[in-house]
């Protein structure tokens, strides 16, 4: 893992002391909440519904042991004992007080944590893969990448007032589990001629204005990717819309001006951009790589398992993935418990989970960007162990990738910018499915929900989409089919009208019921289903036979 | 520290004193060389006066059709109708990437707290709509010890410092 130096840290307090001033400045009235707003915003602190919200940074979405517990104390000091992971792999705090807001600041700084650029319109938290230097798949771990653009990202001059905010994602295998091509920029590592680089995609994105990325570059060498990404930034700062906030993301950039015209404009500034010393030196590259060197793995680790208990066995099945060294496995554990909040965890549960890390899985803990979190490197040996505590503690839920494993924003509960509710109907249709077998029939189904059309639930890229409208005062909802953020990125297509919360509910059992009568076998996916068919048959099932 | 200052001339008006030019009045510098204040012409005016010594970028130009110009030139207002408006910082990195080496001023909505990034963009001047105090300038500016990137002021970014 990456470890700050003095560099990192002297940065990270600066800004500490910063906020501190900033608040006290408004604290006294010195400033206008018109003029904080700026401020707090560059340190991830919204005022929401009800209180004050926090999103502190998990870079690529990897934490310590003493991270986790650090968050964990958070929750329990400042917050009401718990605190929600979200689709950008960050976590939120949703009960703050502002003057209590310099304090935790100072407390996440002494673990090497911040919430620098957490929002605004500047370059967001770097994402990256939960599997990242565990997966059987990639070419190398993608986070040391990911974490050079977090430097080069940060405090970036130039970079911090862009018309919109900027999502950028590394990944370095094929199989894509951080929804790239939904992003402002994706990068996926490959190698060319013995060399590594990066394919790079621009203009992906949610919203009310979904987009897949255009790949505006097949190989940019790594030692140049910075340059590439400053020179991408600067034709979008320059030109990006800035006359209607809903059409200020790169995406729209990009299409209005056409990918050729857009990527011309990117070679021709790059030109300008990258005789001018803007890449890192190889020794900071190999300096960070060094960081994320592999665990020491137990070479003598049995490759095989014990699967007498049905319970584990179940869940193994379901949650486990293999792991690149024998011996080894990812375990996902699920934050979708039936009837819980998508995404939330209690202070206890992070504390036992930042145990469990530092006593079985070299001191590692990922979020993912579906909400739950993933210990990256456990001997198979010692999953059973890890499963029991799990279990003891509601964390062994067996339904990764199932119909209850639902990604959800948090809607209209806290959101000030919500026009529904996500969370119940999350909870509501888990309860519908609640039973394990009908889950596994089923089979992989990835259900999302936003509670408005900045899609901060990703509905669009839902196999079943779900998104929340305010329909003349009423809570309403509309449901999409076919979305997809993985390598095989799609966007959701309505179905037809909307629906009350209970009625969407219905809707969406009523396209489940009609998926298992017309799969091709249990082994074909919800979402293959629904490519090969069309939604023909689902819009049948829902609204009536209509032609 | 490099880039870090030590003091700001403080060019707003003094009680007693008599009124500055209305062209630079609260405008800070941290230039060694004394402000312009002869007029400025928009951007889009430029061509046809070709004797100006000033222009004034808006958000909205292309601020590379002055590179040609640049040898004449003594001042390049940046103007900043909303600081939110970030066009701006490319504009004057792009200037300084071109070697333009004159005064480069942030006008409108310059706020205190982006006063950093306006410093690492290469501004060297600043007629902020409302006043700054100048201790607070000091002080913000000499907030963050190091950068992590290049930019226009030619800091050492930290990995140079890592690797000497």
């Amino acid at each position: 893992m990456y470890r700050y130096d003095q560099y990192d840290q002297a940065l990270v307090d600066a800004r500490v002391a910063e906020f501190r001033d900033q608040v006290a400045r408004r604290l006294a009235n010195e400033i206008t909440e018109d003029q904080f707003k700026p401020l707090r915003l560059m340190n991830g602190l919204y005022l929401q519904l009800h209180a004050y919200m926090l999103r502190v940074a998990v870079p690529y979405g990897t934490l310590s042991g003493t991270q986790l517990r650090m968050l964990a104390h958070i929750a329990r000091r400042y917050d009401r004992g718990y605190a929600h992971f979200t689709t950008r792999q960050n976590i939120q705090y949703n009960w703050m007080k502002l003057e209590e807001t310099p304090d935790l600041l100072a407390d996440l700084a002494t673990v090497e944590m911040h919430a620098i650029q957490t929002s605004g319109n500047c370059i967001r938290n770097i994402s990256s893969d939960q599997f990242a230097g565990a997966a059987a798949d990639e070419l190398a771990d993608p986070r040391p990448y990911a974490e050079l653009l977090r430097q080069w990202s940060s405090f970036h001059p130039e970079f911090s007032f862009l018309p919109r905010k900027f999502k950028i994602a590394v990944i370095a295998s094929d199989t894509d589990r951080a929804a790239v091509q939904l992003h402002d920029i994706g990068l996926q590592l490959v190698r060319r001629d013995g060399e590594l680089g990066f394919k790079v995609w621009v203009g992906g994105g949610m919203g009310r204005t979904p987009m897949i990325g255009h790949v505006v570059r097949e190989f940019i060498p790594a030692r140049q990717y910075l340059s590439y990404c400053e020179a991408i930034l600067r034709v979008y700062n320059r030109f990006g819309r800035r006359d209607n906030i809903y059409k200020a993301r790169i995406k729209i950039l990009v299409h209005e001006l056409g990918a050729e015209e857009f990527i011309r404009q990117v070679q021709a500034e790059w030109a300008e951009m990258e005789p001018r010393g803007l890449d890192a030196p190889q020794a900071e590259y190999d300096r960070i790589v060094a960081q994320f060197a592999a665990p020491d793995y137990d070479r003598a680790a049995p490759d095989s398992l014990d699967r007498s208990d049905p319970d584990f066995a179940l869940w193994v099945d379901q949650n486990v993935h293999a792991h690149k060294q024998p011996g080894y496995a990812i375990a996902t554990i699920s934050l979708k418990p039936v009837g819980g909040i998508p995404g939330d965890a209690s202070a206890a549960q992070m504390d036992l989970i930042a145990d469990l890390a530092e006593r079985y899985a070299h001191d590692e803990i990922r979020v993912t960007h579906s909400q739950n979190l993933v210990f990256a490197h456990v001997r198979k040996a010692d999953l059973y162990a890890v499963w029991t505590a799990l279990n003891d503690a509601g964390l062994a839920t067996p339904n990764l990738d199932l119909v209850t494993d639902i990604i959800a924003c948090p809607g209209l509960d806290y959101c000030a910018l919500a026009n529904a509710r996500s969370i119940p109907v999350a909870q509501k249709i888990a309860q519908r499915f609640a039973d394990l077998d009908r889950q596994h029939d089923i089979g992989e189904i990835k259900i999302k929900i936003s509670g408005c059309i900045n899609a901060c639930g990703h509905h669009h890229a839902g196999h079943i989409g779900i998104l929340g409208v305010d329909k003349k005062g009423e809570e309403a909802y509309q449901l999409s089919l076919g979305g997809s953020g993985a390598e095989d990125a799609s966007l959701a297509k309505i179905l037809g009208p909307g629906f009350s919360e209970a009625g969407v509910v219905d809707a969406v059992e009523k396209v489940i019921e009609a998926y298992r009568a017309v799969r091709s076998g249990p082994r074909e996916r919800f979402l293959d289903t629904y490519r090969r068919l069309g939604d023909a048959p689902f819009k049948a099932a829902v609204y009536g036979a209509v032609a | 520290m490099s880039g870090v200052v030590d003091s700001i001339e403080d060019q707003s008006p003094v009680a007693g004193a008599p009124p500055p030019p209305e062209t630079t009045a609260n405008i800070m510098s941290l230039r060694d060389a004394p402000l312009y204040d002869g007029p400025v012409v928009a951007l889009a005016d430029f061509g046809a006066m070709s004797n100006t010594a000033a222009v004034r970028i808006d958000p909205g130009d292309d601020v590379r059709a002055l590179l040609p110009h640049l040898a004449g030139l003594r001042l390049i207002e940046v103007s900043f109708p909303k600081y939110r408006d970030g066009r701006g910082y490319s504009s004057a990195q792009i200037l300084r990437e071109a070697g333009y080496a004159g005064e480069l001023r942030a006008v409108g909505d310059v706020l205190i707290d982006q006063i950093v990034f306006l410093r690492r963009v290469g501004f060297d001047s600043f007629a902020p709509a409302a006043p700054l105090d100048p201790s607070t300038v000091v002080t913000t500016l000499a907030r963050f010890p190091f950068v992590y990137m290049n930019a226009a002021d030619h800091r050492t970014p930290i990995w140079t410092l890592r690797h000497g």
